[in-house]
């Protein structure tokens, strides 16, 4: 069982200060929420937990089962079983979506031997369960993609991949209702004792199809505010406000 | 869309054997000393003594010093890259590695053998070639053709010895194709040339593996002109493939070959080059096809490496519905200037042309096209497309076109296309998040941006760039 501990982590881009001591633990088999109105630094933990280069960490630590990531880099981190599904994917143009998956499974699994046809047909499975159409093997990496098959995407590369630790950054954002349900579905059927998750997302409807069991909610920088999943109820209700009075 | 799984497959198994091979640099050099030499500098004197070494009949004599008064007459050209680097007057023209030219690896000198051999060219030979040839320095050192493509009539050894064996035919095209007067650097080779391939396939003979000749620089502060024919005879095919390669010196080398390819009616060529030369190398080639009536020229080209590179492979497209194609692919890194590009010349109706030449640029390397295409008038309905990508790696890389049309055909259809990318923090970082290294990542989205060209040339030559490319690119730490 893997567990991420982020222990008084301080972060910034260039002078600026966006991650202000913040410490949470996820462990293998939790599903945790991480909400918060825009600009709380909830994307900004996701790129700093992934090794950005644009972001600093100044002081504290970031842990997968023991191991510091703090300095490592964004590869490393991937092979220590950390995976970060991106809000905005980068199209790649050229780089062809199957060599992409079959380079990054070799970087991450070095010693799983699987021949290319088994690796294509696990593909082709999943491109399915996500809705990708099997012709996207052959394109480039998000490239000419719409939001949604982005988000798509990002969650085959997560069951390709079969990391430990999980941070999903609004993965909910640009997926119709259908979408969701497939995509929430699939996260659903990846979900074991084994892997921790840490959902970021402004809306509650994801959270309804893959109910967390912590709910954190982050406003500069800082981690303000923990509980159960009826705090995104009361957030879907009444916004931000009544936790700021708070 | 199927994915070509033996494809996959076999490229990922060959990189692997590759990768296992450790050959990770050329620039090594051997301690070897030509049994000949002119010494430096280049006179009339010195011209003589390269002709009378080779024992050639006179009328290569007198060429020879004909190109060399022309040579002598020509300015440097100042167009393009700065060539005021190359140092006439402490160049070696001439440099023998060995007397003797044979056809079994086994009689090649040691020395010479074991630089080949570090290079691969014996297995390769063995495993992909129809024939091979090995230059080192001026000569050429080995050579050999398959027995069923010599009973076919096929002939394939290194120019000296064709000037020899069969004098007549390579005098019908010697500098017919590229004549000496073409510019200062043909003029240069018409006067000092040594080595290069000859090689003729005869009507209607269809080679299925492709022909090589590997030249090898070692010399310091040596110059390299070899001078090669290609004759594909009527309906005809071949492919023929160089590579080429030298070690890196403080004194630089000078590499001015002239290549000349002849694809009569109804034949097809192929040429392949894979040019990776050190840094110390000026490469000055005049490279150019004839294509006549229904015949298909195809210049592929990789360009890695050298100081300075100027080369536009041109394709003369002289009969009805001749086709010529170019693909090049040049990696300019640190300190190079690649001024690179191809040229299409319509003087026939329904005849046409494709280019695509990706340029890529590492720190402070610069990538120019230089293009030029030309439909006669009377070459009606004649076609061309040309496209131009650069991806520039650092900020202080640098890419320039300029392509240049002279069309006097008003049915003629021709485009251009262009465009220039630069790698990214971002898609680097998505790359590496999912866990390539930088150098993966980066090598990554270089060959993404060559894919729709090596999609299209041999699987052999791929491969050997892939390689190629991953190790350039390795050469240069933090990329992005």
């Amino acid at each position: 069982m893997s567990v991420l501990e982020i222990k008084n982590l301080y972060a910034r881009v260039e002078d600026k200060e966006l991650i202000n001591d913040l410490s949470l633990t996820v462990r293998g088999g939790e599903i945790h929420a991480l909400m918060g109105p825009n600009g709380a630094g909830k994307s900004t933990l996701g790129y700093v937990l992934m090794g950005h280069p644009n972001y600093t960490v100044t002081s504290g630590s970031i842990r997968i089962d023991g191991k510091e990531l703090v300095g490592t880099t964004p590869e490393e981190r991937a092979k220590n079983g950390l995976f970060l599904a991106f809000q905005n994917p980068v199209a790649v143009q050229g780089v062809k979506l199957s060599t992409f998956l079959r380079t990054a499974y070799n970087q991450v699994h070095p010693n799983e031997k699987m021949s290319i046809q088994d690796f294509y047909d696990r593909v082709k499975l999943h491109m399915k369960r996500v809705g990708l159409e099997e012709s996207f093997i052959s394109r480039s990496v998000n490239d000419g993609f719409s939001g949604g098959e982005r988000k798509r995407f990002e969650i085959l590369q997560m069951i390709i991949l079969r990391p430990k630790i999980v941070v999903l950054d609004e993965i909910d954002s640009g997926l119709d209702v259908d979408a969701l349900k497939m995509v929430s579905e699939e996260i659903k059927e990846y979900y074991s004792q084994d892997v921790g998750f840490l959902i970021i997302t402004h809306y509650q409807r994801i959270l309804k199809n893959i109910e967390p069991q912590f709910v954190h909610v982050m406003m500069n920088g800082k981690m303000i505010m923990e509980g159960s999943n009826d705090i995104s109820l009361k957030i879907e209700e009444q916004g931000y406000d009544w936790i700021r009075g708070a | 869309m199927e994915i070509d799984y033996r494809k996959d497959e076999e490229l990922e198994k060959l990189l692997k054997e590759l990768k296992e091979i450790k050959q990770n640099d050329y620039e090594f050099h051997d301690n070897l000393k030509p049994v000949y030499t002119t010494g430096t500098g280049l006179n009339r004197s010195t011209v003589e003594e390269i002709s009378e070494i080779k024992k050639e009949p006179e009328w290569m004599r007198r060429l020879r010093l004909k190109a060399l008064e022309i040579f002598q007459s020509k300015p440097v050209p100042t167009w393009g890259p700065d060539l005021s680097g190359i140092d006439w007057e402490n160049t070696s023209y001439y440099n023998r590695p060995d007397e003797r030219r044979v056809n079994d690896w086994n009689e090649v000198p040691d020395q010479i053998k074991q630089t080949f051999q570090k290079l691969g060219i014996p297995e390769i030979e063995q495993k992909y070639l129809a024939g091979s040839v090995a230059q080192y320095d001026s000569e050429g050192v080995y050579h050999n053709l398959k027995k069923v493509w010599e009973d076919k009539g096929v002939v394939f050894m290194d120019l000296d010895s064709a000037v020899q064996k069969y004098p007549d035919l390579v005098k019908e095209y010697y500098c017919k194709a590229v004549p000496v007067t073409d510019n200062k650097f043909a003029a240069l080779n018409g006067a000092v040339w040594s080595g290069g391939s000859f090689l003729y396939v005869p009507k209607g003979v269809q080679i299925d593996m492709p022909l090589q000749t590997y030249f090898r620089m070692n010399g310091e502060a040596t110059g390299q002109f070899e001078h090669t024919i290609v004759i594909a005879d009527e309906g005809s095919k071949v492919h023929y493939i160089e590579g080429c390669t030298a070690p890196r010196y403080d004194r630089d080398s000078l590499h001015s070959a002239i290549v000349e390819i002849y694809v009569k009616k109804n034949a097809k060529a192929r040429y392949t080059s894979v040019q990776n030369w050190s840094k110390s190398v000026y490469n000055m080639p005049t490279k150019r096809a004839w294509v006549d009536e229904h015949a298909q020229m195809e210049w592929v080209g990789g360009s890695l490496g050298s100081k300075v590179t100027m080369l536009y492979p041109s394709s003369y497209l002289r009969g009805a519905y001749a086709t010529a194609s170019n693909l090049n692919i040049a990696l300019a890194g640190a300190g190079t200037y690649k001024d690179t590009g191809a040229k299409a010349l319509h003087f026939a109706p329904y005849t046409s042309s494709r280019i695509v030449a990706k340029s890529i640029s590492i720190e402070d390397g610069k990538a120019v096209y230089r293009g030029l295409l030309r439909v006669n008038k009377g070459a009606i309905n004649s076609k061309s497309k040309v496209q131009c990508d650069a991806l520039l790696i650092n900020d202080e890389s640098s890419s320039f076109t300029y392509p240049h049309d002279e069309i006097y055909e008003p049915t003629a259809t021709f485009s251009h296309e262009a465009s220039v990318g630069k790698i990214g923090t971002e898609e680097l970082t998505y790359l590496r998040s999912r866990g390539l290294s930088e150098d993966e990542a980066s090598s990554m989205i270089v060959l993404g941006f060559l894919d729709d060209v090596m999609r299209e040339i041999p699987m052999e030559f791929a491969v050997e760039m892939n390689r190629l490319i991953k190790l350039e690119m390795s050469k240069y730490g933090a990329v992005g």
